[in-house]
């Protein structure tokens, strides 16, 4: 059978790197195929080559038998490929059809385009109501939109970049039944992601890059993970251990904090409590936009509750902001890395200053000293800590964040998806500083989307799910279905 | 055609180069401009920007016109930094000549070694009032503190005007709307005998060097630079941006409210209607062209000094239109703000048309 992708020889370089050297891969049709990859291995300049954001300095693509080099997106997706980003571009405050809409060359969110949006969702098993809007969705719906918006351009291919990231496993499980019947149809879908299993379960064939080079292609269901994560990382991983239990006393507790929803579209906290004793490391699972950013304020000072909301050895500090918390030996990563937990355009050695508490001189030349120690001891590649945070790669970013909050030596450290976007290597010279910092007796509280993470590092394990936090449960006993079920709790 | 290509980060190179490249600017269109006119433009820019440069007493006046532009600007570029915009120094300027004035008038014709220090106070927390004005709005109603600070230059400028005409008015003054002469000891001292020159001119060289300090070495500065770049970050780090409103609106007016006392107790010797005469929005070009950077504002607080006083000099000698000093100083501004693009972008030539363009 003629395949529906075949891509032979393709590089392109940037200034520096080779970011896709001499790739070539054939999809066939209704195949779903795997591109598997660390963060900067290439998978996003080679989809985006493919979808007409950039272009080829060498090598051709070929599309159902013609030659196949598009210019634009608009190019590409007449032609017959069609993408889903991992980060949507929907609007919130306008509904699902005129979200479609914006995106159809020509079209207008009347009757006749929100009947096509609701047979086509019947179709496919993605439930979507034309006229609801789009703030009022969680992750999953709206990664709908993207879909649809996809498939009523009737698309041959379709790449699908990191679908699973924002989904709960329910979620996921349904998106496999759409993607499967999709290929049914003989429709190819190019899957990016690195989460090893679901490729096993779902991927008829799999590309895996390394360092912009091809190093593998084979079926990934007759591979382990285990191989799979070899493959894709060049070395031999040791999985996470997670840190002995050695429970202390109570160092951060959360005592019935709610708070009031931030905007139309904010989460209002309820009631939560959790205690964190030194020694442990607890989770908090849930499908973002499930009061994560709330809570997270919350636990920052960057919003204040009732003092005795939140205390940390026992001290009331629900009422301070952020410095006065950092004395009190608090340290914190919040999600978002360029902006919140970084001055895009400030030097490393600026940023160490957010986490400063001195009210008055700021020491550079020591807090230079410290953003190099950072720098060394979390392996963060950057020419000199003189160059502006923007400048660094995501996991890099997210290296020097992490460093810096636990070079603090914090008694309490609380972390949103501390290992978000941040390569396999990095993920567990990350897992090992938490699990080292909770052996010497500091309490951390991991706030993360990722299952597999919280279920690696984590004693317990919470859920949030509509702004109530569930009880947390020993992580021993606790079954990913389980997990998925309480945290798709508010979207049933 | 060139293309514009953002740059991995911004040069440092060309956030140095680009005032520059906007004066060399300014003086070509200014050179274009005068020929236009059918003026010979070597004569008319010399007479602009060398002729002020060679006497004692057009050094004397670059001081005098520079003084209140380096006070200013250093106020506002801390707030610009911020992101907090404060346009209506003019007002809080106006605001300070009175308060601090006003204190002169009161225990006329007394006086003493205090009465000088105490006006500067009564400017300082005059123009620090007019400030807190839309400080207040925009921390407890959300007002956007541009509109309501330019508004009130204004209010300010009728203010003055209003107690000229009444209240302060010289009894001997035969109906002009004008104070009495400050008495000595409300006087600046001058620098030097026979000239307008004045002791302002160290305070505002002070007051430029301790912002600078200020904003590079204490965490005042860094919080400045954070909410100006990054308002989430800021939060991060524990800057209440309330707080900071507050804090940049107190110190650019108290700074603006010292010009106004300086140029009252200085030049000028008394309060009369036409005391504001644009300072406080030339010391915004000021501020942009130093980049913000308070030592800077010292080298640009002079250069924009020359472009009044050459101005001035061109206008006499050779009757150019009374504009050409605000042309000048809008053409600046055009031009920095123009060639500020490239700190971001660099240039590159377009190898093809994108397709579908």
């Amino acid at each position: 059978m003629e395949a529906r992708l075949k891509i032979d020889g393709v590089s392109r370089a940037f200034p520096g790197v080779k970011a896709v050297d001499d790739v070539s891969l054939a999809v066939a049709p209704g195949e779903i195929h795997a591109l598997l990859g660390e963060n900067g291995a290439g998978k996003s300049t080679l989809v985006k080559i493919i979808y007409g954001v950039l272009q080829a300095d060498s090598g051709r693509m070929v599309f159902d038998g013609t030659p196949f080099r598009p210019q634009s997106p608009a190019e590409a997706r007449q032609r017959g490929v069609g993408m889903v980003f991992q980060h949507f571009s929907v609007f919130e405050a306008l509904s699902v059809a005129e979200n479609v809409a914006l995106a159809l060359p020509g079209a207008v969110a009347n009757t006749a385009l929100a009947d096509r949006i609701v047979s086509v969702s019947r179709t496919y098993g993605l439930d979507l109501d034309p006229s609801r809007l789009v703030g009022t969705l969680s992750a999953g719906e709206r990664q709908r939109i993207e879909i649809v918006r996809c498939l009523l351009q009737d698309p041959r291919l379709i790449i699908m970049d990191e679908p699973t990231s924002v989904l709960t496993p329910g979620e996921a499980t349904r998106l496999f039944e759409t993607l499967r019947t999709l290929a049914g149809e003989g429709r190819s879908i190019l899957y990016i992601s690195h989460k090893l299993e679901e490729i096993r379960a779902l991927c008829g064939a799999a590309t895996i890059l390394r360092g912009g080079r091809l190093v593998a292609q084979c079926d990934p269901r007759q591979e382990t993970a285990q191989r799979l994560a070899e493959l894709m990382i060049g070395e031999t991983l040791t999985p996470p251990v997670r840190a002995d239990e050695r429970r202390g006393e109570v160092r951060l507790a959360i005592n019935d904090l709610s708070l009031p929803a931030n905007g139309p579209f904010g989460v209002a906290l309820t009631d939560i409590s959790l205690d964190v004793h030194g020694g442990e490391i607890v989770g908090i699972a849930g499908v973002a936009g499930n009061g994560q950013d709330e809570l997270m304020e919350a636990l920052i000072g960057e919003r204040r509750t009732r003092p005795i909301a939140v205390t940390v050895d026992g001290e009331a500090v629900g009422h301070v902001g952020p410095m006065a918390r950092r004395r009190r030996g608090l340290a914190f990563v919040p999600e978002e890395r360029l902006g919140h937990g970084a001055v895009p355009s400030a030097s490393l050695t600026e940023n160490m200053a957010l986490a400063e508490t001195s009210r008055r001189r700021i020491n550079w030349r020591e807090l230079r000293r410290a953003a190099e120690a950072v720098v060394v001891r979390f392996g963060v590649k950057t020419p000199s800590v003189a160059k502006p945070a923007q400048s660094l790669s995501g996991g890099n970013l997210q290296k020097f964040i992490v460093g810096r909050e636990i070079s603090k030596a914090p008694v309490v450290f609380i972390a949103a998806q501390p290992t978000w976007g941040v390569d396999a290597g990095a993920a567990a010279l990350i897992h090992a500083e938490i699990a080292e910092l909770a052996r010497n007796g500091s309490a951390v509280l991991l706030i993360s989307q990722d299952l597999d993470e919280l279920f690696a590092v984590c004693h317990r394990i919470a859920v949030i799910s509509g702004g109530r936090l569930s009880a947390a449960r020993s992580s021993g006993v606790l079954t990913a279905e389980a997990l998925g079920r309480a945290m798709g709790a508010a979207h049933v | 055609m060139f293309n514009l290509v953002p740059r991995r980060e911004p040069s440092w190179l060309m956030s140095v180069a680009t005032p520059v490249l906007a004066l060399a600017a300014t003086i070509a269109a200014g050179y274009v401009m005068f020929a236009a006119l059918g003026k010979d433009p070597v004569q008319a820019l010399g007479l602009i920007f060398i002729s002020p440069l060679t006497s004692m007493r057009g050094l004397s006046e670059l001081t005098v016109k520079a003084t209140p532009l380096i006070l200013i600007a250093t106020g506002l570029a801390i707030g610009f930094r911020a992101g907090i915009w404060n346009i209506g120094a003019e007002g809080q300027y106006t605001l300070g000549a009175l308060c601090g004035g006003a204190v002169a008038l009161y225990v006329h014709p007394g006086g003493g070694l205090w009465l000088l220090p105490l006006m500067c106070l009564a400017g300082i927390l005059g123009g620090m009032a007019w400030a807190a004005i839309p400080a207040l709005l925009r921390t407890r109603f959300n007002a956007n503190e541009i509109l309501v600070s330019l508004m009130l230059v204004y209010v300010a400028g009728l203010l003055l005007s209003l107690m000229v005409h009444g209240p302060l008015r010289d009894p001997q003054s035969f109906g002009f709307p004008e104070s009495k002469l400050f008495q000595a000891e409300a006087q600046l001292p001058l620098l030097v005998k026979g000239l307008r020159a004045h002791a302002g001119f160290i305070v505002a060289l002070v007051v430029a060097v301790g912002a600078a300090i200020l904003m590079a070495g204490y965490r005042f500065g860094f919080a400045v630079r954070t909410l100006g770049e990054a308002p989430r970050a800021a939060r991060f780090a524990g800057v209440s941006e309330n707080a900071m409103v507050w804090r940049c609106f107190l110190i650019s007016g108290g700074l603006a409210g010292l010009a106004g006392l300086f140029e009252a107790a200085g030049p000028v010797g008394q309060l009369v209607p036409a005391l504001p005469t644009g300072y406080g929005f030339t010391a915004i070009i000021v501020a942009f062209l130093a980049r913000l950077n308070a030592l800077g504002i010292i080298v640009a607080g002079l250069l924009l000094a020359l472009t009044y006083i050459g101005g001035e000099r061109a206008q006499v000698a050779m009757s150019l239109p009374s504009a050409t000093t605000s042309v000048f100083q809008g053409l600046l501004l055009f031009f920095l703000l123009a060639a500020d693009v490239l700190v971001r972008y660099r240039l590159a030539w377009r190898r093809r048309l994108p397709a579908g363009a």
